[in-house]
């Protein structure tokens, strides 16, 4: 019986036959912490005994969700992280480089084939490169600072099967969205997704990570595309590595096989409050937006930001919209400003806010009042995410987000 | 923001070991996908302390319960408990209140392994929806036995690597006591 990518990871890295549904103390390529769940990472791994962590080159330590502080407790965490890092000799991005998911992948800190851990849910993002990267908790991350290893139990795989070809204004958001209806917000717990066929291989790097990014919103542990040319010639000067195969056999056991076609593909919008809701963009247009949110790990690519500068045209945002645009790291951010779109955002109406987790934090800026309504390019829809539990987020893709931001209303991003 | 914390720097807390047996807790009952944002809002992230993070428990989702949890409570859910944000202050918020047992039909895996590692019991037991808001639990682990309002449901063992963590008080305390870690050492599921 062949194997699926995700066993073929844990089997290179151990050196042995390692099947679906084992158990297995794994080695640790890459542990991600950021300022919410850092601290107590790094108080767990006091707790444990830690004095040094098992390979400084490997930690990857970055403030993104309340940048700058918000809040003398936010700067706190920030100071007790700083003094970590140089404690340690661990090299600290603190505030200047943007959302951990994307920072990761640019710096290189993810390569195929590894195995990489973070404080972050979304840490799922970084198998758009081949990895098998997965969301962990604070202690599981104390206990990896201190070992570089931890238990997993390798999860079977999804595979999810994709054709034809994206029609104008329809991409891998409204992909993703549209596969987690299909399974549900727990219709992958404890598995991987493979995101895989001829509409992936031909997918850009920003658009696998949208995919993956949002593994996690049905439960996944992970998901992974895996490598090829589009990923080697990412990885050009971001590692010093030779490129390698690696991919799942034909013969490989799934848990199970789904297939999907992009060629009839409406625009997708995810209603309240749930992710697994999404919804062709004709069954809620005309909804009433207060703010539009662009950005996040997500979306926040100079593609996704390149997209709806496209939709944007010569028109204005709607004044009655607060549009919100953050480049989800500083080299998307230079992108986006040597392109001149940022320029533009700003001249039709947006805020365009420096690199950061922004709204979609729920805490830092950007919140809802009661009765208010996001439109949003994030990953989460849940009640109270972005602010009161009596407002309600939409997700949708940047062409969406930006359509709707110069009308006011959720609008196909064809029609305007 | 405004924030009800005092101390930002995490406490030394070390938790205790959940219950194997527990009789007459309280239940308070949700329903299905209840994530760690509805558990814990996001702006109450910087407060580490259990007791401070409970305060702000369920806050804008079920404001009586950060008001009325007592220790020894138990929170029971539908399915996908737990699911979203990998943010160890669900499990912490949860503790701070004093509820050390969560039963629910499926657990989100993060918020599952998060539990355990801090010292909160997550229980699986695929008839917890019919668990009712207010019931007495008495609860035998061992057995796999909960009892609510004199109606008996089954529940599910945990998985055996992750029995070991619980029996040492959380993973904090496993640690402590690992002599070498079995790097690439498989364990039974």
């Amino acid at each position: 019986m062949g194997a699926t990518i995700v066993e073929k990871i844990f089997s290179k890295k151990c050196g042995n036959d390692i099947r679906a549904g084992e158990v297995v103390m794994a080695p640790i390529d890459g542990a991600m912490i950021h300022d919410i769940t850092g601290p107590l990472a790094i108080q767990k791994f006091y707790e444990m005994g830690g004095s040094k962590v098992f390979d400084t080159e490997q930690v990857i330590l970055l403030f993104d969700h309340q940048i700058p502080a918000d809040s003398i407790p936010a700067a706190e965490n920030h100071v007790y992280m700083r003094k970590f890092a140089a404690e340690q000799g661990i090299y600290n991005y603190d505030i200047n480089e943007g959302v951990c998911h994307q920072v990761v992948l640019e710096k290189g800190r993810a390569a195929p084939g590894e195995i990489v851990v973070g404080a972050d849910s979304h840490t799922c993002m970084y198998g758009a490169v081949g990895a098998f990267a997965t969301g962990i908790g604070s202690t599981d991350m104390g206990f990896v600072l201190k070992y570089g290893a931890l238990y997993f139990k390798v999860p079977e795989t999804i595979r999810a099967e994709v054709s034809g070809k994206f029609p104008e204004r329809v991409g891998a958001k409204d992909l993703i969205l549209s596969i987690a209806a299909d399974i549900g917000a727990d219709g992958a717990t404890y598995q991987a997704i493979e995101f895989a066929g001829k509409t992936i291989s031909k997918l850009d790097m920003a658009g696998r990570m949208t995919l993956c990014n949002m593994a996690i919103e049905m439960g996944g542990k992970a998901g992974i595309v895996a490598p090829d040319k589009i990923t080697w010639e990412y990885m050009k000067g971001r590692r010093k590595m030779k490129s390698f195969e690696l991919g799942s056999d034909e013969d490989a056991k799934y848990a199970s096989k789904r297939t999907y076609n992009v060629s009839d593909m409406e625009p997708q919008v995810a209603i309240p409050h749930n992710v697994d809701t999404g919804v062709p963009v004709s069954k809620v247009a005309g909804t009433h937006v207060d703010q539009v949110f662009i950005g996040s790990c997500t979306n926040g690519r100079f593609e996704d930001l390149e997209e709806a500068a496209e939709v944007l045209g010569k028109k204005k945002f709607n004044r009655n919209v607060r549009v919100i645009i953050i480049p989800a790291s500083r080299d998307e951010y230079l992108k986006t400003l040597k392109a001149g779109l940022i320029e533009k955002f700003v001249k039709a109406g947006a805020l365009v806010e420096a690199p950061c987790c922004g709204p979609c934090m729920g805490g830092a800026f950007g919140l809802l009042a009661p009765g208010e309504v996001s439109l949003s390019t994030s990953n989460r829809n849940f009640k109270g995410r972005q602010g009161s539990t009596e407002g309600k987020v939409y997700l949708c893709s940047p062409a969406t987000a930006a359509a709707s931001a110069i009308t006011g209303v959720i609008t196909d991003p064809r029609e305007v | 923001m405004i924030m009800a914390v005092k101390k930002s720097v995490p406490v030394k807390k070390v938790v205790k070991i959940p219950p194997q047996t527990a009789q007459n807790m309280r239940v308070w009952k949700f329903g299905d996908d209840i994530d760690t944002d509805a558990i814990i809002p996001g702006r109450f992230l910087t407060i580490y302390d259990p007791k401070e993070l409970s305060k702000h428990a369920f806050e804008g989702t079920r404001d009586e319960y950060a008001k009325k949890v007592k220790a020894g409570d138990i929170v029971v859910g539908g399915r996908n408990f737990g699911c979203g944000s990998s943010r160890e202050h669900a499990p912490l918020a949860l503790i701070g209140g004093g509820v050390n047992v969560v039963v629910a039909q499926s657990f989100a895996r993060i918020f599952f392994r998060n539990s355990v590692n801090v010292g909160v019991l997550p229980v699986v037991c695929k008839d917890a929806d019919k668990i009712a808001d207010g019931a007495k639990i008495s609860l035998n682990i061992k057995k796999g036995i909960i009892d609510a309002d004199g109606k008996q449901f089954k529940t599910e063992p945990v998985p055996e690597f992750m029995q070991g963590i619980i029996d040492a008080g959380g993973l904090v305390e496993y640690a402590k006591k690992l002599k070498e870690v079995p790097v690439c050492t498989k364990s039974r599921a």
